[in-house]
């Protein structure tokens, strides 16, 4: 459940941000990540963001499953 | 002139004889138009394709149109879906007493854009007011007749096992595009709608090749629709492939945000044709060269198989089905 | 789109594919509780192409299909007086309760508005200041903070007439109850992702402790349940059972400290009706007495009616993961997307409506 999207933030007014995703822009609200800050990715449900996505995680996760489908074509 | 409609405006008097005059006759003009008869007469030889719709559209200003520029192309296209050539249409207003006369005259400018571009001439028409409370600000019912070629066959029961599936373009602008004004839902975006007359697409097709088993614009519901109805009234199955379907960034990132497959999200602008594998190809030249086919790709295929089925083979190569649009497309959180 | 687009990438979920199945021997039973999951899950295909020893079961996840009717007629209810504008998320709409829907009242000319945020209600409110505007809170974990966000922000900002029904529910003692229930039998979890994002990780330690139950918190794309399922395989192979994230860049262990802070500060646990499982204590949250004139339930008086369950509707025991759609005698024939009996198909992350949308059960 609960839709989350990932969205950019571009600007940040308060405790709110300026946000866009595939180039739709909104508004959204920073009360649950206080530590967003303009260049961030968050994840956005119902118009909050709920958490600052991790690069390097995202990276990582990607880097393993290139190792599987690499290990997977070789075996 | 008032800077309101009034009742009066509807009621056949000397403030209806004005507005019909001076907002719609002078900006529509046309011999026909022009004589303000009961009825339009005009004399047409051949196979006629005639067809209605009334337009309900809200808000009625959207980025990329208005419901004047959609009242003229949507007939028009459902013309040119049965290979015609559209000629003359009708335009019938209902008008909530209050709506801004400014905004009455802008959408009469984006018909008379719109049916210049699709080449037809608006001949007859009706105005009605109604009070306060009982139309949402304005409804518009058009009607056209479209002459189609001889030699031209096209009709949604003509679909073959073998047959390609031909897309014109991106899929969801229009729907994105006027969803992003309603209220409640607060996104901006640059997307425009996509309304556009497909006439003229579909007379450089028939150019390229009479052997169109089928046509249909995707409005309403969507591809996913508009393919299922293709499916069920050929008796035929169709399999279309994800990552083949055209769609804006733009249009994903609203789905996205709104919990929408694109899939269901209605069009204005484009069309799905249904032809033997061996015109293929050079009908989607003719397409890629043509105004509003520059995108035109090839979605998949009619297969034998259970009537009205449409399958989908995803990203993974596993296959789901596609079915048609229940109800109305509402935003979700989950 | 950054961090959508790769998790979808076809060569990578077929390294994960075929890594799945050359690995997965034992038979085993994984359960997916979110109904996000499970829209990921049919939307892709996922269960064809798992190898046939690996079964996937929907769990009650969906906040809007494990809503009683007795509450969805509360909102209804409070539709009905005069004024009361209910500010809510799209997916109620369509759901029936004992006698009618929002939908239905709406076209009554009840005052029903669709949001996509309580920014959006909040702002309802400000403009119509005469009117009070009750959102109905629905909703886990994930969505309980953003309504205690809305609450305080109405607060701060002088907001008079605004109200929430809190509806919510909390996940983790569900799912205590559906395991004691010993009615499923499962080999592995995929854990919520965007509650976890909230919660954190280790509120999922008590199934793998006291059950002996693998979990692996998953992300919502195609690539992220399928390196769930792969990293599920390996505890079941391993024999082992503990709680691993895959979704990394969306779930911290500690999840979401200001998130967690706010909605202890707004609400506290009470019992809450799940359909199919009757009242579970502690799985529901309501606003604490500090913040009771924002209260919809304190403030207005709700005359619902008396209860009605659609006979022969078997939506609970589709939650629980008992029985699927194809069991029920009212899928599919009296029972469709266009004319639901159940919230199972209407909610668009419902099993009947995953299984009927997407042909599950009428033959790929």
């Amino acid at each position: 459940m609960c839709l989350a999207i990932p969205v950019l933030i571009k600007s940040i007014e308060d405790k709110e941000a300026e946000a866009e995703i595939g180039g739709i822009n909104r508004r959204i609200s920073l009360w649950l990540t206080p530590e967003a800050k303009v260049g961030d990715y968050v994840l956005v449900h119902t118009g909050y963001a709920i958490n600052v996505l991790d690069q390097e995680q995202a990276e990582e996760t990607l880097a393993l499953l290139r190792e599987i489908a690499e290990s997977e074509e070789a075996g | 002139m008032e800077d309101k409609i009034l009742l009066a405006h509807g009621s056949g008097g000397r403030l209806a004889h004005d507005l019909v005059e001076k907002s719609f006759v002078r900006t529509l003009a046309n011999p026909l138009l022009n004589r303000l008869d009961d009825s339009a007469v005009f004399e047409v030889s051949g196979k006629l394709a005639f067809t209605t719709d009334s337009y309900v559209v809200s808000p009625m200003f959207f980025p990329g149109g208005d419901i004047g520029k959609l009242a003229v192309c949507g007939t028009v296209n459902d013309l040119a879906m049965s290979g015609a050539k559209p000629l003359y249409l009708s335009l019938a207003f209902i008008i909530e007493e209050g709506l801004l006369l400014s905004e009455l005259e802008k959408i009469v400018n984006s018909v008379q854009a719109a049916a210049h571009e699709a080449g037809v001439e608006i001949v007859t028409g009706d105005t009605k007011v109604v009070p306060r409370g009982s139309a949402d600000k304005l409804f518009i019912n058009t009607a056209g007749v479209g002459l189609i070629p001889e030699g031209v066959d096209i009709a949604g029961d003509k679909a073959k096992p073998g047959d390609k599936v031909i897309l014109s373009g991106a899929i969801g602008d229009h729907g994105i595009a006027v969803m992003s004004q309603r209220e409640g839902l607060s996104f901006a975006t640059t997307l425009k709608s996509d309304c556009a007359p497909l006439g003229g697409l579909v007379a450089d097709m028939l150019n390229a090749s009479r052997n169109i088993n089928c046509l249909r614009d995707p409005t309403r519901g969507g591809l996913a629709s508009s393919l299922n109805e293709l499916a069920s009234q050929s008796k035929v199955s169709i399999k279309i492939e994800e990552k083949d379907i055209p769609v804006r960034e733009a249009v994903l990132g609203a789905c996205e945000m709104l919990g929408f497959d694109p899939l269901y999200i209605a069009n204005e602008g484009r069309l799905v044709a249904i032809v033997p594998a061996e015109d293929a190809d050079k009908i989607i030249k003719a397409m890629k060269k043509s105004k509003y086919g520059r995108d035109a790709v090839i979605i998949g295929e009619v297969v034998a198989g259970p009537a009205g089925r449409v399958v989908m083979k995803t990203v993974l190569g596993a296959h789901r089905i596609v079915d048609m649009l229940v109800g109305d497309l509402l935003p979700r959180i989950c | 789109m950054k961090y959508i687009t790769e998790f979808r990438r076809s060569e990578l979920a077929q390294g994960l594919i075929s890594h799945i199945r050359h690995r997965s021997k034992a038979p085993a039973r994984f359960m997916e509780f979110c109904g996000g999951h499970t829209v990921t899950i049919f939307r892709y295909g996922i269960r064809q192409v798992l190898p046939q020893n690996i079964e996937m079961v929907s769990g009650p996840g969906c906040p809007i299909c494990v809503t009683a009717n007795a509450d969805l007629d509360k909102a209804i209810a409070l539709a009905k007086i005069p004024d009361v504008i209910i500010a809510t998320f799209g997916d109620m709409l369509k759901v029936p309760g004992s006698r009618s829907s929002l939908q239905k009242i709406k076209a009554e000319g009840a005052g029903v508005m669709t949001v996509y945020s309580t920014m959006d209600a909040l702002k309802a409110a400000e403009d119509n200041p005469d009117k009070p505007v009750v959102f109905l809170g629905i909703g886990f974990e994930t969505t309980a903070p953003t309504v205690a966000a809305s609450i305080l922000q109405a607060e701060e900002r002088g907001i008079k007439n605004y109200y929430v029904l809190s509806l919510h529910k909390l996940c983790p003692p569900v799912i205590r109850a559906l395991l004691d229930s010993g009615e499923v039998e499962l080999q592995g979890l995929v854990c919520p992702g965007h509650v976890s994002t909230i919660i954190g990780s280790h509120p999922w330690e008590f199934i793998a402790k006291d059950y002996g139950i693998p979990c692996v918190v998953s992300g919502f794309e195609p690539l992220d349940i399928l390196q769930c399922v792969d990293m599920l395989v390996e505890q079941v192979e391993k024999g082992q059972s503990k709680v691993e994230i895959a979704y990394r860049r969306g779930v911290r262990p500690e999840g979401n400290r200001q998130a967690l802070k706010l909605m202890e500060q707004v609400f506290e646990p009470a019992p809450a009706h799940w359909r199919g499982m009757g009242e579970v204590a502690d799985s529901g949250l309501k606003l604490r007495e500090k913040y009771r004139r924002f209260d919809a339930e304190a403030n207005f008086e709700l005359k619902p009616g008396p209860v009605e369950e659609p006979a022969g509707c078997i939506c609970g025991d589709i939650l629980r993961g008992v029985k699927k759609p194809a069991d029920c005698p009212l899928f599919g024939k009296v029972c469709l997307p266009e004319s639901p009996v159940g919230p199972c198909m209407v909610s668009s992350e419902g099993s009947c409506s995953a299984y009927y949308l997407y042909g599950e059960g009428r033959g790929g």
